[in-house]
């Protein structure tokens, strides 16, 4: 059946495919480090926990990338009623990003760091070896190549056709991606200059240019399966992506209070950053009330619950934890404590995990031929991966939140010669790990449901 | 919303909203950097500093330890390790780098694992000198305590 709009947005197909892929490798290594949090040598001589969580974050960091091309490809061709600039290119970047990201994942997993670096040539431009920016060089320049490529094919794209709000937010959030992509390459010897504008890739990305494509994906969502006015929901967009530019580029200050960094930071930083859940405050309303608002009843109940998940996780996780630990005399007992992982876990699943799997919900059945939904019956267990992967990472952030108050309480407040070491302190937080743990598993479980709803077709339709 | 507050009006908003923010940061980002070497120490980074963050980087450190609060939550904070272990002075520092470098892997049962990254004794030293160099940093005071 011919459900696309436009032949070339199916090219959006094999990125959601290799996403998916993606994301359950970035969970079994998170279940392995999670039983390394407990037992520590678990795999010890094999996936050392610096191989396991490298290639955990950049697991997410790539299939998210997967994911934000796919809803690009996808809908940037609709919105601006055309078809793609250059299909092929668009299938040919996928091969090199894919080929790229597995031979990385490989190189982490098969040699020793310190040897990848010396196979990659590393000493020639040293970028490697920092928090979520480890790839090889190499790979790095092969994401600016595959970056450039998808920019000028979406670009091509737009230019020949309709440039609506959503195109132009969407297109500005993948070019600021790119741009601030380009300061991984910028790894000055001083580590005070290094960490500083290391944020200018990590913070205005997640923080910064990344919620603009989030907003741009939700606000085309929310059109489609409410059928509400472009207008209103355009309006809504502006406002949301407004607030969060606005509290989010002078937010940045929240990660430069304990750099060597002058002290009006502490202020700047605490009250902007404390603004940051403004905008996702903003995304719940909208969402809930476009949904109540709509004209039409869509059949894929399942994308529009993704729609309304989103929205609120990403305020309970990028909002409300965020502004748990983001004012300065807060930060500064739980700076690099398990605080933080609490927020980092939830922050990335409900903004940005979870908007991918909005996009894919939406777009899947179209791209497959099947129509404007999947059957009753796989929208059902699509909606228990939906639940059980929710409800899970709440629990796995409860769990973490409990473990890094308990680990301020004994490593951080008490005086020098009073508080307990690191490793002591990590043994009493045991019973929290272990229960992140579980709740883990849970996901793991929740994601195969949803996996697997991919699979169940309506036997009766098609006979 | 009203409907008075026209999506151009919102447009207006994030473009200005934006593009003045942007701005500001930019601003102090110039004068941060300005400040820095106030704070930082640079004066103080020699060869061995610089190959000892070298390799800090090839073997990935940062995968489990965090310096300055920033990195992986699994095994200490070092930005104060050179006073948490140096017992305040260098000579003190290197013996216990060296050993410890030297001894992994542990192989304690159940006990978290850090590798060998079987550097050698010039290296343990480069290593030990950008670690002395970064205690150095003056990070606004923190950590709050010589735990980390």
């Amino acid at each position: 059946m011919d459900t696309l709009k436009y032949q070339s947005q199916a090219v959006a197909k094999p990125y959601f495919f290799f996403a998916m892929i993606l994301f359950v490798g970035q969970i079994l290594f998170g279940l392995i480090m999670g039983l390394q949090y407990v037992v520590g040598d678990f795999l010890g001589g094999i996936i050392p926990f610096n191989v396991a969580r490298m290639v955990h974050t950049n697991l997410l960091i790539v299939w998210l990338l997967f994911g934000f091309m796919g809803a690009a490809y996808y809908l940037v061709p609709e919105e601006a009623e055309t078809e793609l600039y250059s299909p092929k290119l668009a299938i040919i970047l996928f091969w090199i990003f894919a080929a790229a990201g597995v031979l990385t994942i490989l190189g982490y997993l098969l040699v020793p760091y310190s040897t990848l670096a010396d196979i990659t040539l590393n000493h020639l431009w040293p970028t490697m070896g920092r928090e979520f920016l480890e790839q090889p060089t190499i790979t790095k320049i092969g994401i600016v190549v595959v970056c450039l490529g998808f920019l000028f094919n979406l670009g091509m794209t737009i230019l020949k056709g309709r440039k609506t709000a959503i195109n132009m937010v969407m297109m500005t959030g993948l070019i600021g991606l790119a741009v601030f992509f380009l300061f991984a390459f910028y790894n000055p010897t001083n580590l005070a200059l290094d960490k500083y504008f290391w944020w200018f890739v990590v913070h205005l990305w997640v923080e910064g240019v990344w919620e603009l494509i989030m907003g741009a994906i939700l606000a085309y969502v929310l059109i489609k399966v409410t059928g509400v006015d472009r207008e209103v929901i355009e309006k809504w967009l502006y406002v949301i992506i407004a607030m969060a530019l606005i509290s989010g580029i002078l937010g940045t200050g929240h990660h430069f209070y304990w750099l060597m960094t002058p002290e009006y930071w502490q202020w700047v930083g605490s009250i902007f950053s404390a603004l940051e859940p403004l905008p996702f405050f903003a995304m719940v309303l909208y969402a809930f009330n476009m949904v109540n608002r709509r004209r039409r009843e869509h059949p894929n109940k399942a994308a529009t619950l993704w729609a309304l998940g989103t929205a609120v996780m990403a305020f309970l996780g990028a909002g409300v934890w965020g502004f748990l630990h983001t004012l300065s005399f807060v930060n500064y007992y739980t700076h690099g404590s398990q605080i933080t992982a609490a927020h980092g876990h939830m922050a990335f699943y409900g903004a940005y995990a979870m908007i991918v799997m909005t996009i894919i919900s939406y777009a899947m059945p179209k791209l497959r031929g099947i129509g404007e939904a999947n059957c009753n019956k796989a929208q059902v267990v699509e909606m228990w991966g939906f639940w059980l992967m929710t409800v899970a990472m709440v629990f796995i952030t409860l769990f973490l939140t409990g473990a890094g108050i308990l680990q301020v309480w004994l490593q951080r407040l008490p005086e020098s010669g009073e508080a307990l070491s690191f490793m002591a302190t990590q043994d009493k937080l045991e019973i929290f790990y272990w229960l992140r743990e579980i709740a883990g598993v849970f996901f793991l479980i929740g994601l195969i449901s949803y996996l697997t709803s991919f699979f169940i077709t309506d036997k009766k339709a098609q006979a | 919303m009203s409907e008075s507050f026209t999506k151009g009006m919102a447009r207006n908003i994030y473009y200005g909203g934006s593009v003045f923010f942007f701005l500001i940061f930019l601003a102090l980002t110039f004068h941060t950097v300005k400040e820095m070497p106030k704070r930082d120490n640079r004066h103080n980074i020699t060869e061995a500093v610089e190959r000892g963050k070298h390799l800090w980087e090839k073997n990935n450190c940062i995968g489990c330890h965090s310096l300055i609060g920033e990195g992986a939550y699994f095994a200490p904070e070092l930005m104060n390790v050179y006073d948490r272990r140096g017992g305040g002075s260098e000579e003190g520092f290197k013996a216990f780098m060296n050993g410890w470098m030297n001894a992994q892997p542990l192989n304690i049962p159940g006990r978290r694992q850090m590798p060998n990254f079987h550097l050698n004794d010039q290296e343990i030293d480069d290593l030990a000198e950008f670690l002395k160099w970064t205690s150095e940093l003056d990070a606004n005071n923190w950590p709050p305590n010589i735990e980390g």
